[in-house]
């Protein structure tokens, strides 16, 4: 009797990590399968992003000739894309997944179609196809080629193999996975509406849905990033960040002979401010405060910022110095 | 002889790039050979998402001997010059070369014979040359590796040999891959490694592995099997050339399914639904063969057989589908509040292009040239004019900002749906017409005035700022603009004079003339003709344009071009043609000897010969008479006046000898052979005609 009601327990609580009914058990599937493989699994960097490339652990770690594997998850805020709660799958703050694999290995296609079956994807069952797809972030001065993975018409990871990042070339070059997990939990849970995901895989009174934990927020940042978000504070805040990431960047070089660049002390530090900058642009695009023209200009800026910590960060020792 | 196969397996090949791939593989290798003096049989080769494969047959095992002979220095040259001969031709004494002579006497010839290669070894170099050559639109290094392709290519298989024996792998190495006799299947149904010897059991071992290798070939099956499930269901299927293609580009091995969405988004533009389903999920639509319209209904095309029989894979694409047409049905809805008066105060902020200013005034521009060629295309003037103001207002809707290639067709059905009037309406989606070579031309006169205004101003504007198309370069489209006004003009019979449109320089008008040159030849139209008719706008030497006479009422050169090309087929046509080019001749000579031009009137008193008379009544007759018939715009007439002509002229030569001993009478038949010339102008510059 006692060791019955062990199994069961035990099989429900299986059951709630089971990636095809839990967001946060197929977070747990993908990261267990890439702890695996060998990636070191890193927490989401603490600052603002767009995206999980953003991570300096993608960024920066795909310059310089040193390998590197590392998985993460990654909440990315695009304030534009916040429709205050109403549409069904766009969201201003999301979860990436993101795997970084340098050098990107022979057999990497297999690796991402293996991670698909630990979440419960067959391959027998589902059409899986690599559709082509470039990548190219303007504001990192980043590029690559490669696809966009779907799943019986369903757009649910891209993968990229970086050629360039911050107006370095990547040699070795890095593999880079992106699972857009909510798109991907929609799918697994058959689900329409990303509020309704189930987060925790419960289906009694101690369920918790997407909408439970975001849903509030979608609808406060929304009205934040469209509507209320200080524009004289954002406009000061580029600025600043701007003028300290060049700062920080001017310090931390390490000069040899006279007027010569030998060695960075504080890429990280300064990427910080980069990728606050980019962050602060973002919000005031969404403001709608910003002119086409003008556009093109803050892009630029944040650009230049990356490059400069992308050759600052290649004088350091995870740079390869 | 022996046959070459070559794979090149690599991760998925984007589908757009794959013919042009497969064409540059079979270009490059077949060149090399041929270069190097294997001349082949035929060869082909073929792409799937996967792979490039060529097959090369009847390839000579050996490349032919070739014996080179070098001329070399005199026997008894210094030293030095012989050392330098020796050297150039890799002898390595004077006693290896030959003595031979010449007039200037014996030299010395070095006689080198290369023996051929074997062609395997050839190609172990031609091979690994064309892949790291191969040009990719884009390409890319992976890795740790320095070698590009267009994603990482995997492995290689390279057999030469002959039908009957067992083929020999071509050995050579890429950046550590080395060419072989093993590929892959399908990646799912048969990711196994497959050795292969020949192409026929290459191409057998890949279709029992879930390959099929011809790209056409997945092309038809697919084209088929979605006619055949549409017809067994009382449909029909959309047909769509260029998606077909794509997505035979996407799959190794086409498995059609259907898959159905609610009835209820059949509300939004059918266009929509094809644009929506088509672009982002490379599906097809089916209709009702009855009534035509859309059904709601999809055909997709799977790259597996699944073990469930592709209901997964159905139920999959049917809820992307069904989220992306409540995309669609969101912003057709939301489109509907807005007039489309309302959105154009944001043209102002728009930038066309840099030099030209916005769209808001751009649009200003159209409005006001509709204006002008509303009553000379026969429009209603306020019709047209409120059909330009509104004909870009939906490029600011939120339908024509996803799907672009709807433009004009949702200004349609938005300014129908706010009651404008059915031409204002038909007018915004036809102004952009005809947009290719097999596009319908407008026809209804509202139509037409806007369609013209906005290519006009198009081409006027990019003159002004010298944007014109250059080469292949034709950022602007310009050429297909200036094509759009010759069909529309000719299409309708319009009578335009391109020179009094607002903006329409000399310049400009010669583009027009080209494009038309262009048209016209393409249409069978012999090109001399249609310079033989242009040639009349440009007679003065000067350079100024006699705008009188130039020559630009499309409509009227087209019909020119006609007539003269039916009277050149006729007897009177041809012997005038030799008449008049006759007279040109003689004429060019002799005024290139007297160095002076023999032009203006003959002097009556002057004329001896009753044949010499006879032309010059002939003449003032004719060129009366064409005159007249050009002025009523009748070009037969012209011609048959011109006809009159022949006799005297062929009686002229016939009878009258031009350089005549006395000078003024000379003169004054140069003149009388001038004003031959002179009078056939009036329908051709006959110069210009070939033959």
């Amino acid at each position: 009797m006692a060791e019955a009601n062990l199994l069961a327990s035990d099989r429900s609580r299986r059951d709630n990590l089971d990636p095809s009914r839990s967001f946060q058990g197929l977070i747990l599937a993908l990261q267990q399968y890439w702890a695996d493989w060998g990636c070191v699994i890193l927490q989401p960097y603490d600052m603002e992003v767009g995206a999980g490339t953003f991570h300096p652990a993608t960024t920066l770690r795909a310059l310089g000739p040193k390998p590197w594997n590392a998985a993460y998850v990654q909440p990315s805020r695009r304030p534009k894309d916040g429709r205050y709660g109403e549409n069904p799958n766009r969201l201003q703050h999301y979860y990436q997944f993101q795997v970084i694999l340098k050098p990107s290995p022979p057999d990497i296609q297999e690796l991402y179609l293996d991670s698909l079956k630990a979440i419960g994807i067959d391959s027998a069952l589902h059409d899986i196809r690599f559709v082509e797809d470039d990548w190219e972030s303007p504001t990192l001065g980043a590029w690559g080629l490669g696809w966009e993975c779907w799943c019986d018409g369903m757009e649910v990871s891209q993968f990229t193999y970086f050629q360039q990042v911050a107006g370095f070339e990547c040699a070795p070059v890095a593999g880079e996975l992106t699972y857009g997990l909510e798109r991907l939990a929609m799918y697994v849970q058959g689900v329409d509406r990303v509020y309704d995901l189930n987060f925790n895989g419960r289906d009694d009174d101690k369920k918790v849905t997407y909408g439970d934990v975001f849903l509030q927020a979608e609808r406060e940042y929304s009205r934040h990033n469209f509507e209320v978000a200080d524009t004289a504070m954002l406009f000061e805040q580029f600025k600043m960040a701007e003028a300290a990431c060049q700062k920080y960047l001017a310090a931390g070089w390490q000069e040899k002979d006279a007027g010569k660049k030998e060695r960075h002390l504080m890429a990280l530090p300064a990427y910080d401010q980069c990728i606050k900058a980019s962050h602060v642009f973002n919000l005031l695009d969404a403001r709608g405060v910003i002119s086409v023209t003008e556009r093109q200009s803050y892009i630029l800026r944040v650009r230049e910022l990356a490059k400069a910590c992308g050759e600052a960060w290649l004088a350091t020792e995870g740079g390869g110095q | 002889m022996p046959d070459l196969l070559l794979e090149l397996f690599c991760e998925e090949i984007p589908a757009r790039m794959q013919a042009r791939a497969a064409d540059d593989l079979r270009k490059m290798i077949t060149d090399r050979l041929v270069a190097a003096g294997l001349v082949y049989e035929g060869a082909k080769a073929f792409a799937t998402p996967r792979r490039l494969a060529l097959t090369v047959h009847g390839v000579p095992a050996q490349q032919p001997d070739v014996k080179e002979e070098r001329k070399g220095p005199k026997v008894g040259a210094p030293e030095q010059a012989i050392a330098g001969f020796l050297r150039a031709a890799g002898l390595t004494s004077i006693d290896q070369a030959k003595v031979q002579a010449d007039k200037k006497g014996d030299f010395y010839v070095a006689i080198t014979e290369k023996k051929g290669r074997a062609a395997i070894a050839v190609l172990a170099e031609i091979v690994p040359e064309v892949v790291r050559a191969f040009p990719w639109p884009k390409s890319m290094r992976w890795g740790s590796g320095r070698l590009t392709w267009v994603r990482p290519l995997h492995s290689i298989v390279a057999t030469f040999g002959p039908e009957t024996e067992e083929p020999e792998i071509v050995r050579f190495s890429v950046d550590g891959i080395d060419a072989g006799d093993e590929t892959r299947g399908h990646r799912f149904m048969a990711p196994g490694a497959i050795k292969v010897r020949r192409f026929e059991d290459y191409v057998a071992k890949l279709h029992d592995a879930k390959v099929v290798l011809d790209p056409a070939r997945r092309a038809e099956m697919i084209l088929a099997d979605a006619k055949n499930l549409a017809f067994a269901q009382g449909f029909e299927l959309v047909e769509d050339e260029g998606l077909l293609a794509e997505v035979s580009g996407l799959v190794e091995w086409p498995v059609v399914l259907m898959g159905s969405f609610d009835a209820s988004f059949l509300a939004i533009p059918g266009e929509v639904i094809r644009a929506t389903i088509r672009n982002n999920q490379k599906c097809f639509v089916l209709r009702d063969p009855q009534t035509a319209k859309l059904v709601n209904k999809f055909i997709l095309v799977a790259n597996i057989e699944a073990s469930d029989h592709g209901k997964a894979i159905v139920a999959g694409n049917e809820r992307v589908i069904r989220a992306r047409l409540s995309d669609a049905k969101f912003f057709y809805e939301t489109d509907l509040k807005t007039r489309l008066e309302d959105r154009l105060p944001k043209f102002e902020g728009i930038v066309f292009h840099e030099k030209l200013g916005t769209q808001g005034e751009r649009i200003a521009r159209i409005v006001a040239l509709t204006g002008q060629l509303a009553p000379l295309v026969g429009a209603d003037v306020a019709k047209a004019e409120r059909a330009a103001q509104l004909c870009k207002a939906d490029l600011l809707t939120e339908v024509v900002g996803e799907f672009p290639e709807v433009q004009g067709l949702m200004g349609r059905y938005y300014a129908e749906a706010q009651g404008e009037d059915e031409a204002v309406a038909h007018a915004i989606e036809d102004h952009y017409r005809p947009k290719g070579p097999d596009d319908l031309v407008p026809g209804d006169p509202v139509s037409i005035a806007v369609a013209l205004a906005d290519k006009i101003d198009t081409l006027v504007g990019f003159w002004a700022i010298d944007e014109k198309p250059t080469g292949s370069k034709d950022p602007y489209a310009l050429r297909r603009a200036a094509l759009g006004v010759i069909r529309i003009v000719l299409d309708n019979a319009l009578r335009l004079r391109l020179l009094k449109v607002r903006g329409v320089s000399a310049d400009l008008l010669s583009f027009f003339a080209d494009r038309l040159k262009v048209q016209l030849r393409e249409q069978g139209a012999r090109h001399d003709l249609v310079d033989a008719v242009f040639a009349l706008g440009e007679r003065s030497a000067g350079g100024t344009t006699d705008t009188n006479n130039a020559q630009d009422d499309l409509l009227m050169i087209v019909r020119r071009v006609e007539a003269l090309g039916k009277f050149l087929e006729t007897d009177d046509g041809k012997n005038l043609l030799a008449g008049v080019k006759r007279a040109t001749n003689i004429l060019r000579i002799e005024e290139k000897k007297d160095k002076r031009e023999y032009t203006g009137a003959p002097d009556a008193e002057l004329l001896q010969q009753a044949e010499e008379k006879a032309l010059a009544e002939a003449i003032a007759a004719a060129k009366k008479e064409a005159s007249a018939a050009v002025a009523k715009e009748d070009f037969a007439a012209a011609m048959s006046a011109m006809a009159k002509l022949r006799p005297k002229v062929d009686a002229f030569f016939d009878k009258v000898t031009v350089n005549a001993d006395d000078k003024a009478v000379r003169e004054n038949r140069l003149k009388l052979l001038s004003e031959i010339r002179e009078a056939t102008r009036a329908v051709a510059d006959f110069s210009k005609i070939e033959g």
